[in-house]
C-alpha cells in the first residue's frame, strides 16, 4: 500500500511539473525570444514562418520583434503587437480564445466521438455473436439421406 | 461497361475536370478591364481614419499599391510624386500600403515628402483578394465611375511612364476642359 502511494506521488509530481511548464507565464519564465517566436508567426508578404523567410519585409518584421523584445515585452504581448500591425494571419497558430479555440476542440471532439463508436461497435458486435452452446441442435438425418449418403460414399470406396 | 468501370471512367473524368478548373481559375486571377473595382472601408496613414476609394467616385483615380520595404516602390514614388503635384486637378492619387509596418510606412511618407492622401491595408486581405495583386508596386487607373480602365504591375520607371499609364485621365480632363472653354 505505502509503495502504492508513493508511486502514486511521483506520477503526481511529474504530471503537475509538466502541467506547470505548458501553462501562462510564470515569474520564472524566460523573456521573449526571437528564435521561438520566428517559429510560431508568418511573415504576410512570403506566407511562409517568419524563421523560414530572408525577405526585406521579414527582416523589418525581426527589427521590430527585437524591438519589442528590448522594452522587456513577452511572447504574448509581441504576438498582440504583431497582430495589431499585420492582422490575425499574422499568427501561425490559431489563438487559444474565442472561435479559433474550436481549432483545438475539432481534434479532441473527433477523437472521443470515434473512441465512442468504435466502443459502442465493439459492443454491438459482442451481442450479436451468439453464446458458446446456444446454437440450435442439428436436426439428425432422416432414413432417405442416410440411404444416399451411404450410396455416395460407396461410390468413392476404392 | 459494367458498373466498375463506370465509376473508374466518372472518377477519372470527375479528377480531370478539377484539374482543368484549378488551371483556368488560376489563369483568370487579375482584374479585368471595364469591370467595376472592389471598395473596402480602410484605415487612413497616418491612423486616425478610415477612407475608400469609393470616396473618389466622380473623379479619375490612381491607385498605387506600394510598402516601405519595397525597394522599386521607392524607386518610382519621387515620380509619382510629382505627377501627382502636377496633375492634382485632373487626376487623384492614392496610395495604399499594404503589409507593412505602420511606423516604416509613416516613415516612408515622411522620407519622400509625399502628402497625397494614403489607404492601409496590413493584412493584404483587400489587395491579394480583392484587387488581386501579384506584388508590389502596383498601379491601378480607375474611371469616374469606378471602373478599372488600366493596371500596371510593377514599377513606373518615370514621370513620362506615369503619364502614359494616365493618360486616359488626362485626356477627358483636357477634352472637357476644351469643351468648357468652347
Amino acid at each position: 500500500m505505502r509503495r502504492v502511494g508513493l508511486a502514486l506521488l511521483v506520477v503526481l509530481t511529474l504530471f503537475g511539473s509538466g502541467l506547470a511548464g505548458t501553462g501562462p507565464a510564470s515569474a520564472a519564465e524566460p523573456q521573449a525570444s526571437l528564435p521561438q517566436l520566428e517559429d510560431e508567426v508568418m511573415c504576410p508578404v512570403c506566407g511562409t514562418l517568419l524563421g523560414l523567410s530572408h525577405s526585406p519585409a521579414a527582416e523589418r518584421q525581426r527589427v521590430f520583434i527585437r524591438k519589442l523584445i528590448a522594452e522587456g515585452k513577452d511572447d504574448e504581448e509581441i504576438k498582440d503587437a504583431l497582430v495589431a500591425e499585420y492582422g490575425g494571419q499574422v499568427l501561425a497558430l490559431p489563438e487559444n480564445r474565442g472561435i479559433d479555440v474550436w481549432a483545438y476542440a475539432v481534434p479532441v471532439i473527433g477523437l472521443v466521438l470515434g473512441l465512442i463508436g468504435v466502443l459502442a461497435a465493439i459492443i454491438v458486435w459482442r451481442r450479436r455473436r451468439p453464446e458458446r452452446g446456444s446454437e440450435e441442435p442439428v436436426a439428425a438425418p432422416s432414413a432417405a439421406e442416410e440411404d444416399r449418403l451411404d450410396k455416395d460414399m460407396a461410390r468413392f470406396d476404392l | 461497361m459494367n458498373w466498375r468501370t463506370s465509376i473508374v471512367v466518372v472518377g477519372v473524368v470527375a479528377l480531370l475536370g478539377f484539374l482543368v478548373w484549378g488551371l483556368v481559375k488560376k489563369g483568370d486571377s487579375g482584374l479585368a478591364v471595364g469591370e467595376p473595382v472592389p471598395v473596402a472601408t480602410l484605415p487612413t496613414l497616418p491612423e486616425g481614419g478610415e477612407g475608400s476609394i469609393e470616396d473618389y467616385r466622380g473623379k479619375w483615380v490612381l491607385l498605387n499599391v506600394w510598402a516601405s520595404w519595397c525597394e522599386p516602390c521607392k524607386a518610382e514614388s519621387p515620380a509619382l510624386d510629382r505627377f501627382e503635384e502636377k496633375n492634382r486637378d485632373r487626376i487623384s492619387v492614392v496610395g495604399l500600403d499594404t503589409k507593412d509596418l505602420s511606423e516604416d510606412a509613416l516613415a516612408f511618407l515622411r522620407e519622400f515628402r509625399i502628402e497625397y492622401p494614403q489607404l492601409r491595408d496590413a493584412s493584404g486581405d483587400y489587395t491579394d483578394g480583392e484587387l488581386k495583386t501579384t506584388g508590389v508596386p502596383e498601379s491601378f487607373l480607375i474611371d469616374p465611375e469606378g471602373n478599372l480602365v488600366a493596371h500596371f504591375p510593377g514599377p513606373f520607371k518615370d514621370e513620362a511612364a506615369i503619364e502614359a499609364f494616365a493618360a486616359p485621365a488626362l485626356e477627358a480632363a483636357t477634352g472637357t476642359g476644351k469643351e468648357a472653354s468652347s
